[in-house]
């Protein structure tokens, strides 16, 4: 199952490739990594359909935010599941963000081990 | 013979006359007025012979003795003198013709055509005198006068000078009271103008904020992740090292390592941000130290992005930075400078954001990209700092404005006006130019330029 993970801190891709090491050996998921929203665009639309199950979003970035991207990939990929990230763990954006078809809100510092049973349940299907 | 009586009673008669101009006292003027009844009771009855006439003419010759020794000893009778010298003569023949008279009548008789002749010259003397003495007298009494007006005037200009004495110092003294007071006012506002740049520092801190808890949050976040992700694989390493498997060991045994780098590259990162928030806050005076011009301007556009991301949900703006490696470190106090780039792009975020709303609210759907840019570059013995946005740009009645003190075009309570104001004075101070270009529609340019001091290297 291919994920793409988006947000505009570099050192995001050393964590999670550690984080979900085993999964990753085991061959259940693979990772990607975008650091701005028009790099995400850009790799989803490089294969059609694209290969992503799921998109992992951080909401605050220079340039597109996570919420104009949960936009652009709904309207044009409405099957992949996309969930936000933020630091900012307030009412506004969380709202924002369910309405706008995101499956999941997580909150920084990441609580992995929710993070690894949402990814779970869809590798389990 | 009755001349010295005739001469008596003239004499009297002035002498009484010039009495109250000359101050006599009481006491003089009865003497004066009874020798004047001597000398007519003298005349009438000295001719009838009811009076022997040697009585008469020693009466007549001792009260003229005595008016002559008045007139030229006492200072009161000064002013008739002239008049007694005119009648001196007639006098002296009268009294020498009653002397000779009395002794030798008929010697008197021989030489009497003299004594006539004698008494005539005399007498024209006599009206000589008197017209010249009644001359000299009214001269007098006009310099008198004149004397007279000139005391008056001098009272007059004294009353009028110490009346401006007077105004005068009441005028000091209103002065004085003035100046104090501006003295007051100007202390006063010394203090206020100092509190302004002190509310405006801790204005700009508050902005600053929530850019500094999410600058620091995205380390301490990296810290805390890369620590428990490290624990995680110290157990997997020693599970993998008792199933013998030590291509795995030596594999997490690499990740440890970056992880401990990346433990206190994050540490480190919300370290600097602390300290940059201290020195900002701080109110002394600053040292200046040698400084990286572009490392602190991508700090203070990051900080200033994401303080308004943090207030702000609906803004967005893309940031980009083109600084010019090349750059020598120069000698700044970094947290005035930074205040200054804060200052800056704060606005250039704030023009494009106010465009974006612009464009949204009027319903035009235009594709409008807010951008703020932070470029650097290397000029002659000079750095030069643009931050340019392309927001709605300043209308051309303002710009002159802008560097104004409390100029602010920010809706109350937003914006303390200050900013520019100070930001100016800041890059004065360091002896470089702040100046501004604006297009219409297009957007805004401030230009920083720095000095490269000499003592940098």
């Amino acid at each position: 199952m291919k994920i793409l993970i988006v947000d505009d801190e570099k050192d995001v891709e050393t964590l999670f490739r550690q984080k979900f090491r085993k999964e990753i050996r085991k061959g259940d998921i693979s990772l990607e990594f975008a650091f701005s929203g028009d790099e995400a665009l850009q790799i989803l639309s490089s294969e059609d359909p694209p290969k992503f199950v799921y998109v992992f979003s951080d909401i605050n970035m220079p340039g597109m935010t996570g919420l104009e991207l949960l936009d652009k990939i709904k309207a044009k990929f409405p099957e992949i599941n996309v969930s936000m990230i933020s630091a900012y763990g307030d009412k506004e954006n969380y709202e924002k963000a369910i309405q706008s078809g995101a499956k999941e809100f997580f909150t920084k510092p990441i609580d992995f081990d929710s993070l690894k049973e949402e990814i779970n349940k869809l590798t389990n299907l | 013979m009755g001349l010295e009586n005739i001469v008596t009673i003239i004499l009297l008669y002035y002498l009484h006359k010039n009495a109250k101009a000359a101050n006599v006292s009481q006491e003089w003027r009865k003497y004066i007025w009874f020798g004047f009844l001597l000398a007519i009771f003298l005349l009438l009855f000295g001719s009838t012979g009811v009076i022997p006439s040697l009585l008469t003419s020693a009466l007549s010759i001792a009260l003229i003795g005595g008016v002559a020794y008045l007139v030229l000893n006492y200072d009161e009778f000064q002013n008739t003198k002239p008049l007694f010298i005119a009648v001196i003569p007639l006098i002296a023949v009268s009294v020498v013709g009653d002397l000779i008279e009395a002794i030798d009548k008929s010697f008197y008789k021989k030489v009497d055509m003299i004594f006539d002749v004698a008494s005539f010259f005399a007498f024209i003397w006599a009206i000589v005198m008197y017209f010249t003495y009644r001359k000299q007298r009214r001269i007098r009494e006009a310099e008198r006068l004149v004397a007279i007006e000139r005391e008056r005037e001098f009272e007059i200009t004294q009353k009028i000078k110490a009346q401006l004495e007077k105004d005068v110092e009441e005028r000091t003294v209103a002065l004085t009271r003035q100046k104090e007071e501006l003295e007051n006012t100007l202390a006063e506002l010394r203090a206020t103008q100092s509190q302004l740049i002190h509310a405006e520092k801790m204005a700009s801190l508050g902005e600053l904020t929530a850019g500094i808890a999410h600058e620091i949050q995205n380390p301490l976040n990296f810290v805390n992740n890369f620590a428990e992700v490290s624990s995680e694989l110290v157990e997997e390493m020693q599970q993998e090292l008792e199933k013998g498997d030590l291509e795995e060991v030596k594999y997490i045994f690499e990740d440890l390592k970056v992880n401990l780098e990346k433990i206190n590259h994050h540490g480190k990162r919300a370290d600097g941000i602390v300290k940059g928030m201290l020195q900002h806050s701080r109110n002394s005076q600053s040292q200046k130290e040698l400084t990286d011009i572009n490392a602190l301007a991508d700090e203070f556009l990051r900080l200033s992005y994401h303080g308004l991301r943090a207030k702000d949900k609906t803004f967005n703006a893309n940031f980009l930075t083109d600084l010019d490696p090349s750059l020598p470190k120069i000698e700044i106090v970094p947290q005035d400078i930074g205040r200054v780039f804060l200052n800056l792009i704060n606005n250039a975020f704030y023009a494009c954001n106010e465009k974006s709303k612009l464009l949204r609210n009027s319903g035009k759907n235009v594709d409008y990209k807010p951008e703020v840019t932070v470029s650097t570059q290397l000029g002659d013995n000079e750095l030069e700092i643009n931050i340019s946005d392309n927001g709605s740009g300043i209308p051309e009645s303002i710009r002159e404005k802008i560097f104004q003190p409390f100029f602010t075009t920010k809706p109350t309570g937003q914006g303390t006006g200050l900013g520019l104001s100070l930001s100016y004075d800041i890059v004065k101070a360091h002896g470089g130019a702040l100046e501004v270009e604006s297009e219409n529609e297009k957007g805004t340019i401030f230009k920083i330029r720095l000095p490269i001091s000499k003592k940098s290297p």
